[in-house]
């Protein structure tokens, strides 16, 4: 049982290290635009904009249209299978489109969550089923990253110790097939933001559940190097009657990061959850002032923090494509600058004075 | 009303009072009672997370390791008998006052000095308590607190560590004679069946168990997981163990509410066993190790601090400075806490005689420098020289 059976080969494990290190190069992040269908209808319903396979198509080839210049800031594109198979307006399949920008493709392959009985609503995540065929498509169909969402929740009872061990569980089981399969696995053990709970609080619910969702990697032989992390920034419950500061949402962040989250993961690319686009960049940036040592890129992977003004100026109308496109552009440069700690925010002071916010005498 | 307070008004004896709160456990939780398991209990006040994590910093501050002067009376006698001087209480004082009388060339090159019980209260020739004479040159006081290995029945030769009876009032007690440290070794060995996963949770349990204790009195636990290195195994096997048991242990450790911050690591390097045939060079240690630590020990953790195991004095001091011009990102100090491999020349020049006392402490004081340019990355001496034009190749780090 200490005997090694070496799960990849050195080649494998240097694709693998290479492809992680392409996405998260400096400067970059990774544009989520994997919403599956049902989420989609939310995001066009905002602009009331119908759910079709075309408008879904259109907008996507709104972002991966946009100028080549993009690749400065994204590294890698999240795809939803149907998105996969889907060609732009100039007839190439959105892979190639996003390839030929020199971003690495990747593709979204769980299947949603599942209730955990007994528990107070609280889910598992499905899609290990027949996982390891599809990985091998999605490689020859230009895919070289995936990602996997798990979900938990803060509240009086939860999380509870079977839903923090079933999805750190499920993660690494998704991980390892992935890297079978040459896929760099971006594993997303989600907490809600949901709740009244306050920023301790989180950090130490974010704290029990990285170290299990690392415990679990080890046991599956997961090939750390060759994955990322997308978790939840640390942030208040947005019930919560006290705000925070984002040097405070950084510190505690970056405190349990450091507590957990071993140095050979090459890099954290923060989901945005339910920040707003600003929100989400400027966290981003204090996070990447921090003055405690990060021995891992610290990105972004965001889905609307990336997206949402993009889809207020398209409001559906062809008219409004540039003025979309122009919206991405800039928040994808400014979401860039923030993963470097560069962001300046009109009104905002300058690094030196944001540095002097972090010496407060906390200690999380 | 609490079922406690409703108990008190009523005339009943003890022994019902204990069965009924007892059995108020089984009851269904009433509304409100909720299963409190991911609220945090705060351990430490902010006040007692900033004094240990300051005294792990100034352990392990730049250039400076640990001397491990806890040998155990047994260990001891393994010492002494090897130059052939009685293992008498006295001769154990003589021995470390040697190492103690060290001038201030050991104040940059040594952050702490782990004592065995019997030393943290003996005193110098000149009747100055050991504990004065090393705070006064500005090094740390540490104190071994674990009571030795004890068999885990149904495994192969495994074991486990005993110590935590009553270890909490011992740490008080500690902390008020002069200890800002505590260390705790556990032992795990390699072979065809070990080990297993028994001796890893358990180990890692009790290293928890006592780290936790030790930071209630403000004593910076030092984590000793020790995978011996006896055995035929290669380079790899023993990455590959290091990595399984460097996880549990801070799983442990979060699981116990560990301030990580506020700890140091003692591991051991990963080396081949002392009988595998192959042979590797300082750079495929380095690499072997560093990448083992990069995969398991998280960056809050202070400083890790390398047991010297079975290796030479040249040996452990070439690793060490190999492992510091490791070029991967280290974000931890790595440094030393050795015992043989500070003080086996030191215990052969003094070999019991009065006249080789200040040629004995000389040897300990260079060895001291020595270790400090390497936990560095400074080290010059033997062949393994960074400092030379010809750039020593540390191989793709995909092979590890």
């Amino acid at each position: 049982m200490t005997h090694q059976f070496p799960s990849l080969s050195p080649e494998q494990k240097k694709e693998l290290s290479d492809i992680a290190q392409r996405i998260i190069a400096p400067g970059k992040g990774i544009l989520a635009a994997d919403e599956s269908t049902g989420t989609m209808g939310k995001r066009l319903e905002k602009i009331k904009v119908e759910n079709s396979e075309e408008n879904r198509r259109y907008f996507r080839d709104l972002l991966f249209s946009t100028d080549p210049s993009i690749s400065n800031c994204v590294g890698g594109i999240i795809f939803f299978h149907e998105t996969l198979y889907q060609k732009s307006d100039s007839g190439k399949l959105f892979p190639q489109v996003i390839k030929d920008k020199g971003i690495v493709v990747g593709i979204k392959v769980d299947k949603g969550t599942a209730g955990l009985n007994g528990t107070d609503g609280e889910t598992t995540t499905q899609g290990l089923d027949g996982l390891f065929e599809r990985c091998a498509q999605y490689k020859k169909d230009g895919c070289d990253f995936a990602k996997w969402r798990c979900v938990l929740k803060i509240s009086d009872s939860c999380p509870t110790s079977v839903a923090i061990a079933e999805n750190a569980n499920v993660l690494a089981r998704y991980a390892s097939i992935c890297q079978q399969n040459g896929l760099v696995p971006i594993v997303e053990p989600e907490i809600l933001p949901d709740g009244t709970h306050d920023l301790l609080r989180c950090q130490y619910v974010t704290e029990k559940v990285l170290a299990a969702v690392y415990k679990a990697l080890s046991d599956h032989h997961v090939y750390l190097e060759g994955t990322l992390l997308k978790p939840n920034m640390v942030t208040a419950g947005q019930s919560c009657a006290k705000k925070f500061t984002p040097q405070e949402v950084a510190m505690a962040t970056v405190t349990a990061l450091r507590r957990t989250v071993p140095a050979s993961v090459p890099g954290i690319c923060f989901l945005s959850g339910g920040q707003s686009e600003e929100e989400a960049s400027l966290n981003l940036n204090a996070i990447n002032q921090v003055p405690l040592n990060r021995p891992w890129k610290l990105s972004f992977s965001y889905g609307r923090a990336l997206q949402a003004s993009a889809l207020a100026a398209w409001q559906g109308k062809t008219a409004n494509k540039a003025a979309a496109q122009e919206a991405f552009c800039s928040r994808a440069k400014i979401n860039g600058l923030a993963s470097k700690g560069e962001y300046k925010a009109s009104g905002s002071a300058d690094q030196a004075s944001m540095q002097s916010l972090f010496s407060a005498s906390y200690i999380y | 009303m609490k079922l406690t307070e409703s108990l008190r008004s009523v005339f009943i004896t003890p022994e019902e009072r204990t069965y009924l709160i007892s059995v108020r456990r089984l009851l269904p939780k009433a509304a409100g009672q909720s299963v409190r398991m991911t609220h945090q209990s705060p351990t430490l006040s902010e006040a007692q997370k900033r004094e240990l994590h300051e005294t792990a910093l100034r352990i392990v501050s730049p250039g400076k390791g640990i001397l491990a002067a806890d040998e155990s009376v047994g260990s001891m006698a393994k010492r002494l008998a090897q130059v052939g001087v009685e293992n008498t209480e006295e001769n154990r004082r003589q021995y470390r006052q040697i190492l103690f009388s060290a001038d201030d060339r050991v104040s940059g090159c040594i952050g702490g000095i782990i004592f065995f019980h019997e030393t943290l209260y003996q005193n110098s020739d000149t009747g100055i308590p050991f504990v004065k004479m090393i705070r006064d040159r500005g090094i740390l006081v540490g104190i071994k607190v674990d009571k030795g290995v004890v068999p885990l029945a149904g495994t192969f030769g495994e074991t486990t560590t005993q110590g935590l009876d009553g270890l909490s009032d011992r740490c008080a007690q500690y902390k008020k004679d002069g200890a800002v440290f505590a260390k705790w070794r556990c032992v795990l060995k390699v072979s065809e069946t070990n080990p297993s996963t028994l001796a890893i949770t358990e180990n890692a349990n009790v290293l928890a168990r006592y780290s936790s204790i030790c930071q209630q009195h403000g004593i910076v636990p030092i984590i000793e997981p020790e995978i011996l290195p006896d055995g035929d195994h290669d380079l790899k096997r023993s990455q590959y163990i290091t990595e399984k048991v460097l996880t549990a242990v801070y799983k442990a450790m979060s699981d116990h509410h560990v301030y990580l911050e506020g700890t140091l690591l003692k591991p051991n390097m990963v080396t081949s066993g002392h009988s595998c045939s192959t042979k590797y060079s300082p750079e495929e240690v380095a690499m072997a190790t560093v990448t083992a630590l990069r995969r398991t020990v998280p960056p809050a953790v202070t400083g890790v601090a390398f047991l010297s195991g079975g290796q030479s004095e040249e040996e452990a001091t070439v690793h060490l400075n190999a492992i510091n011009n490791c070029p991967l990102a280290k974000p931890w100090i790595l440094s030393f806490s050795f015992g043989r491999a500070l003080q086996a020349s030191a215990l052969r020049a003094w070999r019991g005689h009065k006249e080789n006392e200040k040629g004995a402490t000389e040897q300990f004081i260079k060895k001291a420098e020595a270790n400090s340019l390497a936990s560095q990355g400074k080290y010059t001496g033997g062949d393994n020289n960074y400092t030379d034009a010809g750039q020593r190749s540390y191989g793709s780090f995909h092979a590890y």
